[in-house]
């Protein structure tokens, strides 16, 4: 097993800790935290698996998913501080 | 072998920024461990894949991902705050001084 292999592994375990933090968030603040650092997460994996498996569009699939993560943070964030969306 | 370090030290402090996320007692703490050790993390990893491949479509790519996840991560984390704040969150036990309450009053 490569080194990289195991690098790749630690860095999907640590999304198990962004996971504990959602379900066993006590509010709905701590749940936002945990997705918003799990879209955070998923870039460098799909950074690292680029480099593992010689594919190019997964760094790709990482831009647009900050890109997306973004959109649901912000919206999230709107929808608890009692605001609408277009304000 | 430098690109496998700078992945190796990327995945250091995700793995820090991860144990900020579970150890600490309060929203706002959280939110600033994670969100800076995170980014920096995720900004070492992108280093390491411009570094392994130079500036081919990939490397050029991963270059260009790390401007947009410093806007992202910084301007994501700064909004959570202000509306977790806004709707009611109180600090935690051991905290101290509370700045944004005594600047609104």
């Amino acid at each position: 097993m490569d080194f990289l292999h195991i690098l790749l592994y630690i860095q999907i375990g640590l999304s198990v800790f962004c996971l504990y933090r959602i379900i066993r968030g006590p509010s709905i603040a701590d749940r936002m935290v945990g997705i918003d650092i799990f879209g955070i997460l998923v870039v460098g994996i799909c950074a690292i698996l680029a480099v593992v498996t010689g594919r190019t569009f997964l760094i790709d699939i990482g831009i647009a998913w900050v890109i997306l993560s973004f959109i649901g943070t912000l919206t999230l964030a709107k929808y608890i501080s009692g605001k609408k969306l277009n304000e | 072998m430098v690109s496998t370090i700078l992945i190796a030290i990327g995945v250091l402090f995700n793995l820090f920024g991860c144990i900020g996320l579970i150890r600490l007692p309060d929203v706002y703490n959280r939110l600033q461990s994670a969100t800076k050790t995170v980014t920096l993390g995720t900004w070492s990893i992108l280093i390491g894949v411009l570094v392994r491949y130079g500036f081919i479509d990939i490397g050029v790519k991963a270059l260009i991902t790390i401007p947009i996840l410093f806007f992202v991560a910084t301007v994501g984390a700064h909004a959570l705050v202000r509306g977790s704040y806004i709707f009611g969150i109180p600090l935690g036990k051991k905290s101290v001084k509370d700045d944004y309450k005594e600047q609104n009053k």
